[in-house]
């Protein structure tokens, strides 16, 4: 009990125990079930993910892949009728599925930071920016003024790129830009750890979405930040992204350093992404399109969930579920092409 | 001092005194509609009392035949008809009219003795603000309190009973609540007076100075006369308020449960701001903008429904002096009354559009 107490505290108040590279979050078979009409529904299914300190990880996938489910599942922010049904959420030494609520919530928000895919709608409309800020940082540092609060807030928003006299402004006065450069100012106001940016720049215009990457580009050198990012945008992922995951129907396919991923993809729903992005050398050669859509996870093809998709698919995709495997230095993917096929029938099965 | 002065001081100088500090305050886009819509309401009001004005005139009956009954001569008719000068042309009533309303002074009543209108609004106006005002308290708090209740407590039994109890209430009509109140309260129960504002004893030793009983037994200090006060209050503030109650309660729950979904209350809580601050602070503030609107339309019904409650609690307000004078076609009192509330309702709607103002930062006039 005193330990865990003491464990609870120590991951409140964060030290700076980590050095860059090694795993400051680390998710361990992550399932996240939303309870419907017709069953369960797996919209994260077993994941596991290290994310290492300092690292920019981006989360790639399609629409309903469980990118977004997971994001908030980092969080434990499953609303009901949702809920993380298995796993271990290890951040900074301690699951978090075993702390309560109340610690929980005094880590969101200090150590763990998320910013929205909508900046249009992740600030209050009633109240000003300056009040967002003092809010976030009086709530989890009690000590702190009003006044320093203020400050701590003008100087933050000046270091984002923002006229620090326009705190006093409400969120409508602002563009979707600057309003997202706010939302990760609230992240970084209690200097968190691990910023997850879902969807951050889907709402942003190409020019301000590449000032946006370069800022955060910045922000994680400065401020020591380790950041997921998730987007279905391979080129955001390509600019900004260290190490790169894959999902698939709730799965990772397939992770891998982001040169890895791009020069050197394994996974057959990978490459087909890659070969679907719009090139400028192409050169009037037709744009690859893949075949049918992502499953319903309400109905998860057997196997392999990708196997009536794959150009590569073999008889026993459809019937085991591949591994999630190494298959080189930092590299892992779930596909039956890298991996030894079971002798029997039944030998994969649990 | 006439009383209805003293009660129009006791509303106006605090409420005048939050539009000067607004105004002062605002936009000058926000100065220009406020002095636009006081404005407008001049000709609102005169519009309306003229419609009533005509509308009375050409209504079957008038007040010599409610007073003196149908076999009066001839003779004993032109009198009265003469004395109250309606045997002018109506033109000429009506410029008189408008005259009288113009230097506020309205005129005398067509029955009785003839009193001042001025006197017996000065009578009346308390009387209905002391039951309109507890009864908006009752239908807020209630509204508001609940309604955001049902939508924390959303799809569970809480929820489910009380939007059941806010459709019971709203398709209840008034004067049915009210007589039920009083049967189970007042006469089953005895728990509370029957009918009127104020003990008959205890009225002889109130000192009235502006006719709010509530602020002028506060006034003199006399407690049991503040009792009695409360005590004959309660029904008819409950019977008004609670009818109101379920449009309050029903519209603070829709949209508070719309407000807690939108992003910046999962982007407050992923700043892990306390559930407490999320829901009143984030949800529910953003949830009133709409429930404010509501409350300036909501105004002309409680007004009606004061109609209502007080007919049934034998309540000496407005709405009673209104049904009164129409039955005895005391066209002074009728349009003077009907004034008087069209003001009220003007003045309800251009507070609640500067609230709306003060409260939505996006708002711009």
């Amino acid at each position: 009990m005193i330990e865990e107490a003491a464990a609870d505290e120590r991951i409140i108040l964060g030290e700076p125990s980590l050095k860059a590279g090694e795993v400051l979050y680390s998710l361990r078979d992550v399932s996240v079930e939303y309870g419907t009409r017709v069953g369960p529904v797996a919209a994260v299914d077993h994941v596991s993910l290290d994310i290492r300190k300092g690292e920019i990880l981006g989360l790639v996938g399609e629409s309903g892949c469980g990118k977004s489910t997971l994001g908030k599942a980092m969080l434990r922010m499953i609303a009901r009728p949702g809920k993380i049904s298995t796993g271990e959420l290890w951040f900074d030494g301690v699951d978090l599925l075993k702390i309560s609520e109340k610690n929980m919530r005094q880590i969101r928000g200090a150590r763990l930071g998320m910013v929205f895919q909508d900046p249009m709608t992740s600030l209050n409309p009633l109240s000003k920016i300056v009040d967002h800020l003092t809010e976030t940082i009086m709530t989890h540092e009690s000590s702190v003024s009003e006044a320093a609060a203020r400050d701590r807030a003008a100087q933050l928003i000046g270091r984002l790129g923002l006229r620090e006299e326009r705190i006093d402004d409400y969120p409508h006065q602002f563009s979707g830009g600057m309003r997202q450069r706010i939302m990760i100012a609230l992240a970084l106001a209690l200097r968190a750890d691990l910023v997850i940016a879902d969807e951050p720049t889907t709402a942003l215009d190409v020019i301000v979405e590449a000032q946006f990457l370069d800022l955060l580009r910045e922000l994680r050198d400065e401020f020591d930040l380790t950041i997921v990012l998730i987007t279905h945008n391979i080129g955001v992922v390509a600019e900004v992204a260290d190490r790169v995951a894959v999902m698939y129907a709730g799965r990772l396919a397939e992770l891998a350093s982001v040169n890895d991923l791009f020069l050197d993809t394994k996974h057959p729903y990978g490459q087909g992404l890659l070969r679907a992005v719009p090139n400028i050398e192409l050169d009037g050669a037709e744009l690859y399109q893949m075949e049918g859509a992502p499953p319903n996870l309400l109905h998860t093809p057997t196997g392999c969930a990708f196997h009536p998709r794959c150009p590569a698919v073999m008889p026993v995709c459809s019937q085991h579920q591949p591994a999630f495997a190494s298959i080189g230095r930092d590299h892992y993917t779930a596909c039956w092409l890298y991996e030894d096929h079971p002798t029997g029938p039944e030998a994969h099965d649990e | 001092m006439n009383p209805l002065l003293i009660v129009f001081l006791i509303f106006g100088i605090p409420a005048g005194l939050s539009l000067g500090w607004v105004f002062l305050r605002g936009s000058s886009s926000l100065r220009r509609y406020i002095l636009t819509r006081i404005a407008l309401t001049l000709p609102m009001v005169i519009i309306l009392i003229s419609v009533v004005f005509f509308v009375l005139r050409v209504m079957p009956g008038d007040v010599v035949s409610s007073t003196l009954g149908p076999k009066a001569s001839e003779a004993a008719r032109e009198n009265i008809m003469e004395a109250l000068g309606l045997d002018d042309p109506l033109i000429v009533q009506y410029v008189r009219f408008l005259g009288d309303v113009v230097t506020l002074d309205l005129g005398n009543s067509f029955i009785g003795a003839r009193r001042p209108i001025v006197d017996e609004l000065g009578e009346r106006l308390p009387a209905t603000l002391e039951l309109i005002i507890p009864a908006a308290i009752v239908a807020l708090g209630t509204g508001l309190l609940f309604g955001t209740f049902a939508a924390i407590r959303r799809k569970k039994p809480a929820d489910y009973s009380l939007r059941l109890y806010s459709v019971i209430v709203y398709s209840m009509p008034i004067f049915w609540l009210g007589l039920l109140l009083r049967l189970v309260f007042s006469v089953w129960l005895d728990w509370t007076p029957i009918a009127g504002r104020i003990d008959v004893v205890t009225n002889t030793t109130l000192e009235r100075t502006t006719n709010l009983l509530f602020i002028d037994s506060i006034l003199s200090g006399n407690w049991e006369a503040l009792r009695s006060v409360l005590r004959h209050m309660i029904l008819p503030a409950m019977t008004l308020g609670l009818v109101l109650s379920g449009v309050f309660i029903r519209l603070t729950r829709i949209n508070v449960i719309e407000t807690l979904q939108e992003d910046y209350v999962a982007a407050a809580r992923a700043r892990g701001i306390r559930e407490r601050v999320v829901t009143y602070s984030y949800a529910l503030k953003n949830a009133m903008i709409p429930v404010v609107t509501v409350i300036g339309l909501q105004v002309a019904i409680l007004l009606a429904g004061a109609v209502l409650t007080e007919t049934v609690f034998n309540w000496p307000g407005m709405g009673r002096y209104l049904i009164e004078r129409i039955s005895s076609r005391d066209f002074q009192a009728v349009q003077s009354t009907v004034a008087v509330f069209a003001l009220f309702v003007a003045m309800i709607s251009l507070a609640v559009d500067v609230i709306y103002s003060v409260l939505d930062p996006r708002v711009k006039y």
